[in-house]
């Protein structure tokens, strides 16, 4: 019989994985917030380069300075924890390796993510 | 769709090795090795935020670091990589508008990567030294 499912039902079906086009949606939507993110973080770097302690201290102190660093560090860990995901699954095939490289990512990410938001935050928050 | 003899009809690639590099392919690979030293590159921004958060001290050893001839190295290497990484990521948007493919869009696309990425990280040094 005529398989009478679109592609797009197909996709909606979420495919093997279960997650359908989520993991692709998740790295765009990252990779967009991205480009202003990351341009902000440049010209933050570059502004303090070759600063003393107490004017970096301060400028990170400062609340948008802050909160954007916190977005610029949860988009960009969020982003490269989903692009190396799709590194490993491509050229790692032994399923014990795999699964602890595909661990091991995601603790990568969490720690650099929570290390540095705690750290912005304890600068703003007076430490 | 799902009646397609999968395993008789699949196309195979041509093995990396037997293939004459094109600057496509070449920038697609680097999109990837780009992505992959900035995940690396993370640990910086944590070092540096972490370090800023520990006091004077830290503060001091972290930018030591920075202010080396390696550490200078390998923050002209970090912006280099991010600039081109940011412009492949912004090709990839516009391959996901569907345009962009055909070969004249596609090599222009993969040169003004390498060019812009090149002439920013080169423009955005020559701010900083001047900011310095
Ligand atoms: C600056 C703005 C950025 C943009 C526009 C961007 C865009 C993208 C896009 C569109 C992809 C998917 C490529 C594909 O589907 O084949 C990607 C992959 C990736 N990105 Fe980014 N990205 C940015 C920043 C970053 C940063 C800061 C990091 C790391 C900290 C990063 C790490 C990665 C990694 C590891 C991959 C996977 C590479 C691959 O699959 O080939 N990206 N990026």
């Amino acid at each position: 019989m005529a398989d009478m499912t679109t592609p797009l039902k197909r996709v909606r079906g979420l495919g093997s994985a279960r997650s359908g086009t989520d993991h692709f949606w998740q790295q765009r939507l990252t990779a967009l917030a991205n480009v202003p993110l990351i341009i902000f973080f440049v010209i933050l770097v570059i502004s303090l380069a070759g600063e003393s302690y107490e004017v970096v201290h301060d400028r990170l102190a400062s609340p948008w300075v802050a909160i954007f660093l916190i977005l610029t560090i949860i988009s960009i860990t969020h982003h490269m924890r989903l692009g190396m995901q799709i590194v490993i699954e491509d050229y790692v095939h032994g399923e014990p390796q795999r699964i602890l490289l595909l661990v091991a990512n995601i603790f990568f990410a969490l720690i650099v993510a929570s290390a540095s938001i705690f750290a912005v935050l304890k600068i703003s928050f007076g430490g | 769709m799902s009646q397609v003899d999968a395993k008789a009809n699949r196309p195979l690639s041509p093995h990396l090795t037997i293939y004459r590099p094109i600057i496509t392919m070449v920038m697609s690979i680097v999109h990837r090795i780009t992505g992959c030293a900035l995940f690396f590159g993370t640990l910086l921004v944590m070092w540096w935020l972490v370090a800023a958060a520990s006091g004077p001290d830290a503060f001091a050893t972290a930018n030591g670091f920075f202010g080396s001839w390696i550490g200078i190295i390998i923050l002209f290497g970090y912006t280099w990589a991010l600039m081109h990484h940011m412009l492949g990521g912004l090709r990839h948007f516009v391959w996901d508008s569907i345009h962009g493919f055909d070969e004249k869009p596609r090599e222009m696309l993969a040169w003004a990567t390498l060019i812009g990425s090149v002439s920013l990280t080169i423009l955005l040094w020559i701010v900083g030294l001047i900011v310095i």
